[in-house]
């Protein structure tokens, strides 16, 4: 179970969260949404350890992560694929993979998880010779959402992952979560596609210029007559 | 043709000198976008390193060799955590402006204990002082074994860069520090590692042209490590082989302009070819622009 509590980040005297609480338990989706510049990345970042909040806390299973570093974040079971794919673009699909195993050392386990992402995505195997930055979008993105799960999360983090994606695509990365989530994996997803995101979630927190401001089940929100106005076109 | 022959070998010497000093800026450039400016004192403190145990010591060149390396690692990396580590949030133009303040530090801490007068490497002995003759072609044992321990270092190197563990995170953290840091890779260790790569070569070089040239002095790592730098350019900064490529490049073009035209006119041209090259492929030779695709 992951709690964030109260946190507070600041960019120099840009105020971005200002004592943002929630809650995600094990084995469920829970999505983020809220417009741009809302603090959604922010909220995953200071999680993932990349920028440290001035204020509050972060459990993990009950331990107090706020000051761990991104290293051992990541080593305790959280992944993070970032908006924009982030893979890096010269080193080849096979690369890209280890890379996100870099901190195990069971080779034995890694070549199983390798076989598992590329039973998920045939596209990565035929590609695995191939520098990252020649894939196309779609395909990027499941080599992102692949290079997180080699580290064997308990949790994945997913910021905008259709973003930039044909509706079909979208719709088959949509299934993609909903398949990793089913074999196990928490997900806290971040995502504009507001009623994309909705219809898969557990859970659901709207954030609005760094503070949450309504919470509850995907199809709770979905019925929300304030949602429907601000985020589903409605 | 055989006076030819000859100039390429002398500038494949040379070559391998800014080769191994290009191999330093490049790939600290590539994980931090910094032009360490402190680089090219390095190569000079390894020539003094290699001077100190070859006179004082009496060591041969190869545990002499070994020292410089290990004690110019140890500088490099120091260099990276007092000053520019402190630095890392900081503007680029900080930093560079650090890194030109640590380069005349050590330039003037070396003269304040070693002296600012030239000092003479002794004359080689044994192995090192046999040449032969190829025709009318004259090489030196020291020319190869220069060109052996460089080709030497620089496929070490890249084997460390393909190959290992610390090498891949070396290039992750070199095409995007945010990505590499969710992958679990520790950036300060890596980049710790790259200052030591590049130090190392450094100073494996500045023992080199002390054996090869005989004269040192604190402030010979002054042109050296800026045509070193220009070579980084030429090949692509940030790019492993293209700083090789660009070394050996350098050193011939500058030993040919002095054989065939003027020494006088030497550096001149090297300039001149960075400019050149800048303008017709901005990137460096082998230089590329990967647009990620959105
Ligand atoms: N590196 C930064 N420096 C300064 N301000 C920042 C930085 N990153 C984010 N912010 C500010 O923090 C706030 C939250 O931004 P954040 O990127 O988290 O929003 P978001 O909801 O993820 O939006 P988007 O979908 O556009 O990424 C914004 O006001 C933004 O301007």
């Amino acid at each position: 179970m992951l709690e964030i509590k109260n946190i507070d980040v600041h960019f120099g005297m840009i105020h971005a969260l200002k004592g943002v609480s929630f809650t995600v338990n094990d084995g469920d989706i829970v999505t983020l949404i809220g417009a741009n510049g809302a603090g959604k990345k922010t909220t995953l970042r200071t999680v993932s350890g990349l920028k440290k909040p001035t204020n509050g806390e972060i459990l993990l299973d009950g331990k107090n992560i706020t000051h761990t570093s991104a290293q051992d974040i990541v080593r305790m079971g959280i992944s993070h694929v970032p908006e924009g794919r982030r893979v890096f673009p010269t080193m080849t699909v096979l690369e890209n993979l280890e890379l996100g195993a870099f901190l195990r050392r069971d080779k034995d386990g890694i070549a199983r998880d390798l076989k598992m992402v590329f039973e998920r995505f045939p596209i990565l195997a035929d590609r695995r010779k191939q520098a990252a930055g020649t894939l196309s979008g779609g395909e990027q993105q499941m080599l992102a959402i692949g290079r997180a799960l080699m580290s064997r999360p308990k949790i994945l983090f997913l910021d905008e992952p259709s973003m930039g994606l044909a509706p079909l695509l979208v719709q088959e990365i949509f299934n993609i979560i909903k398949d990793i989530n089913s074999s196990g994996t928490t997900i806290l997803l971040v995502e504009q596609n507001a009623s994309m995101a909705l219809q898969i979630a557990d859970y659901a927190y709207v954030i609005e210029t760094g503070s949450i401001v309504l919470s509850g089940t995907g199809a709770e929100l979905m019925q929300s007559e304030d949602i429907k106005k601000a985020y589903l076109g409605g | 043709m055989e006076q030819l022959l000859q100039q390429i070998i002398n500038g494949i010497s040379l070559g391998s000198i800014y080769a191994l000093i290009a191999l330093g800026y490049t790939m600290v450039y590539g994980i931090i976008k910094l032009i360490n400016f402190a680089h090219s004192d390095v190569y000079m403190l390894g020539a003094y390193i290699g001077y100190f145990c070859m006179t004082k010591l009496n060591l041969g060149f190869l545990p002499s060799l070994v020292i410089a390396m290990i004690l110019c690692t140890i500088v490099g990396v120091t260099i990276e955590k007092v000053a520019y580590k402190p630095l890392r949030n900081s503007t680029r133009i900080a930093v560079l402006i650090t890194a030109i303040g640590v380069s005349l530090f050590i330039e003037y801490v070396t003269m304040a204990i070693a002296g600012a007068n030239v000092r003479s490497y002794p004359p080689m002995t044994g192995l090192m002082a046999e040449s032969f003759n190829i025709g009318s072609i004259n090489i030196t044992m020291q020319q190869l074994i220069t060109l052996g321990i460089t080709i030497l270092l620089m496929v070490l190197l890249q084997f460390i860069v393909k190959k290992t563990r610390i090498g891949k995170a070396m290039r992750a953290v070199s095409l995007d520090q945010d990505a590499a840091m969710l992958m679990g890779i520790n950036v300060n260790s890596t980049i710790s590692f790259t200052f030591a790569l590049g130090s190392a070569l450094a100073g494996a070089a500045g023992i080199m042209v002390g054996v090869y040239y005989n004269s040192i002095n604190p402030l010979m790592g002054m042109l050296p490590g800026l045509k070193a730098f220009v070579a980084a350019v030429f090949g692509g900064i940030g790019i492993i082989p293209g700083a090789m490529i660009g070394g050996y490049f350098i050193g011939i073009i500058e030993v040919l302009v002095s054989g065939y035209g003027n020494s006088m006119y030497r550096d001149g041209v090297v300039f001149a070819i960075l400019i050149l090259v800048l303008i017709i492929k901005p990137t460096g030779l082998l230089g590329k622009n990967i647009r990620e695709k959105v």
